[in-house]
């Protein structure tokens, strides 16, 4: 499972276009020397007394990005909303084992979760900009957060909107409702609503399938673009956009009724040569 | 009958039913404006805002001091069950345990069912003497307003509740990752989002504040006057109609019915503002 660590890749077998290597915003090390950002240990997390997934340990990679396939229902998501403690909201809902983000355990009730959430940041499949204006939008939350001066919140603001690429389209109209943006450009608002935060992890929850294929693809970019300066879990149904942008994949399944993580390795080898015979099948299957 | 009879059937009922209650509608409309139609014409509508004072029996039309009590009789109270109605509508929804949110829903929902003239008796037994203590005469545009208050909080409070009730989950859930406390997300986003229709719902309790008749009547004192200070005694549009009804003749009467229309104007532009507010409530 571990295997990421133990065979690297060597850049010039890989090849310049490489998935390993970092796009123009570099920052954070190559994802060649993988360093664990996130632990999860042994997570077993249950509604009620029903595990939705059973015993996943996997490592996720600084400044890489990560992705989580497998059919609905195996506990993507429930495993993505472990990792920002989005299960708190959810009655009846219990994680064990242990979660650690560079190197804090992040399961412990007194966790300051708001502090966690921000340096976490959550992207979902339905773009969720607020019913405010595209300006409010970005400035609520930071001065939710703290962030009061006029100058930082501006600083702030223009400069997420420019990572995103939505500066030049909307500098002229931050005043107007955010929800008169395209679906697209929403997704990427949102996006730039939780870069503002200065977070270290995206959370991904299938953040293209809800829009058109032009959209997707620039928001597809985007994602790109994320990687060497944030973590990046992302979970998509599409396996050829995995494929694409992901530096690891993981690949779940349901077992006795419970999501179980099957295998864990760099993106290119789990789809070209996958050890087990399920994710073989998967592969192949969708996509054929 | 075949599917097409049927459709024509429902239609033509359906057509009917909105026919005659637009109709009757038309027809009070009408029907007041006749009424007031003889005053109009002879004394002109400015005599109703600028004659010297109401002595509709000699000729005095000057609806001044009334128009001025209805309106700051509903200001008033709006200005005291707006705030109310929404912080308790939000502490229901947000704050309350179960057992005391169920218990507040089933108060409000009794308060809005008691008979206005039940509301004024108490006011005339418990508002009207306090305020008798602190200056008199006890019934006056004060007490008028706090009875009025209490009548129109629960048009607020569950306009309110079923604005946030109406908030899409994944505004929550969006919040929250977003690292908002539960207050920043109330404040941000959830009253933000419903404001619209919060708006409306103040504007249908301003409505009835403007309408009522029988709790003002009995705890403002009907002095027609000017008021100064919060402690005079006023009277409202309805409680002059209801108060002179029974023995006005001739243009006096009609200049009754000038006053009625006036509520009813005044009413339908704020029906017609909420409505217009109403609609812009956004559910993505
Ligand atoms: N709030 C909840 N309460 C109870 N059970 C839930 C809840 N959310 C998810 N589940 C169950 O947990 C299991 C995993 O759900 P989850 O949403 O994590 O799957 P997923 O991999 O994200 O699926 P999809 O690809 O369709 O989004 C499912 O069997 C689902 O029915
Ligand atoms: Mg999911």
């Amino acid at each position: 499972m571990m295997s990421a660590v133990d065979d690297k890749p060597t850049p010039s077998r890989e090849g310049a276009s490489s998935a390993f290597t970092l796009g123009p915003l570099v920052a954070g090390p190559p994802c060649c020397t993988p360093q664990t950002h996130i632990s999860i240990k042994s997570v077993t997390l249950s509604y009620g007394r029903i595990p939705a997934i059973r015993d996943v340990s996997l490592d996720i990679y600084k400044g890489c990005i990560t992705a989580l396939i497998g059919p609905s229902g195996c506990g993507k998501t429930s495993l993505l909303s472990c990792l920002n403690r989005l299960t708190d909201l959810i009655p009846g809902c219990h994680v064990e084992g242990r979660i650690a983000i560079d190197g804090q355990d992040i399961t412990t009730p007194d966790l300051d979760v708001q502090r966690l959430r921000r340096r976490v940041g959550m992207i979902f499949q339905k773009p969720s900009p607020f019913p405010l204006s595209i300006w409010r939008n970005l400035e609520m939350p930071l001065r939710e957060h703290g962030v009061t001066r006029r100058d930082e919140l501006e600083f702030r603001i223009e400069k997420a909107l420019a990572d995103v690429g939505l500066w030049a389209e909307v500098k002229d109209r931050l005043g107007s409702a955010a929800l008169t943006l395209s679906g697209g450009q929403q997704q990427r608002l949102c996006i730039a609503r939780a870069l503002t935060l200065e977070p270290s992890t995206l959370l991904m929850d299938e953040p293209c399938s809800a829009l058109d294929p032009l959209s997707s693809a620039v928001v597809e970019d985007l994602i790109q673009s994320l990687k060497g300066q944030y973590t990046v879990v992302i979970v998509t149904h599409n396996l050829a956009q995995a494929r694409r942008i992901a530096n690891y994949a993981a690949f779940f399944w349901v077992k006795e009724r419970a999501g179980t993580l099957v295998e864990f390795d760099q993106c290119r080898t789990l789809f070209d040569q996958p050890r087990h015979e399920l994710t073989a099948a998967y592969v192949k299957g969708l996509q054929g | 009958m075949s599917r097409t009879a049927r459709d024509t059937c429902l239609l033509l009922g359906l057509s009917v039913a909105a026919i005659v209650a637009s109709g009757i509608l038309l027809l009070i409309i009408l029907f007041l404006s006749t009424e007031a139609w003889p005053v109009f014409s002879q004394v002109g509508l400015l005599k109703f805002a600028f004659d010297e004072a109401w002595y509709p029996t000699e000729g005095a039309f000057d609806l001044k001091p009334m128009l001025v009590a209805s309106f700051a009789m509903s200001m008033l109270s709006i200005m005291l069950a707006a705030p109310l109605g929404i912080a308790s509508a939000v502490f229901c929804r947000f704050y309350a345990p179960p057992v005391v949110r169920r218990a507040y829903q089933w108060i409000i929902i009794l308060l809005a069912g008691i008979p206005s003239v039940v509301l004024g008796l108490w006011g005339l037994t418990v508002i009207v003497p306090l305020i008798l203590m602190l200056a008199p005469p006890g019934a006056s545009l004060l007490a008028g307003s706090l009875v009025l208050a209490l009548m129109i909080v629960p048009t607020v409070a569950l306009t309110t509740q079923a604005a946030l009730a109406s908030i899409p989950q994944f505004y929550w859930v969006g919040a929250a990752a977003l690292g908002l406390s539960r207050e920043g997300t109330l404040l941000g986003v959830a009253l933000p989002a419903v404001r619209s229709s919060i708006f409306a719902g103040i504007m249908l309790a301003m409505a009835r504040a403007l309408g009522e008749t029988m709790a003002v009547l009995m705890v403002s004192g009907n002095v027609v006057q000017l008021p100064t200070s919060l402690f005079d005694p006023v009277r409202t549009l309805t409680a002059n109609i209801a108060l002179e009804m029974a023995y006005a003749t001739g243009d006096h009467r009609s200049a009754l019915f000038v006053s009625g229309l006036a509520l009813t104007v005044l009413v339908f532009i704020l029906a017609w503002v909420a409505r217009r507010s109403g609609g812009q409530v956004v559910h993505a």
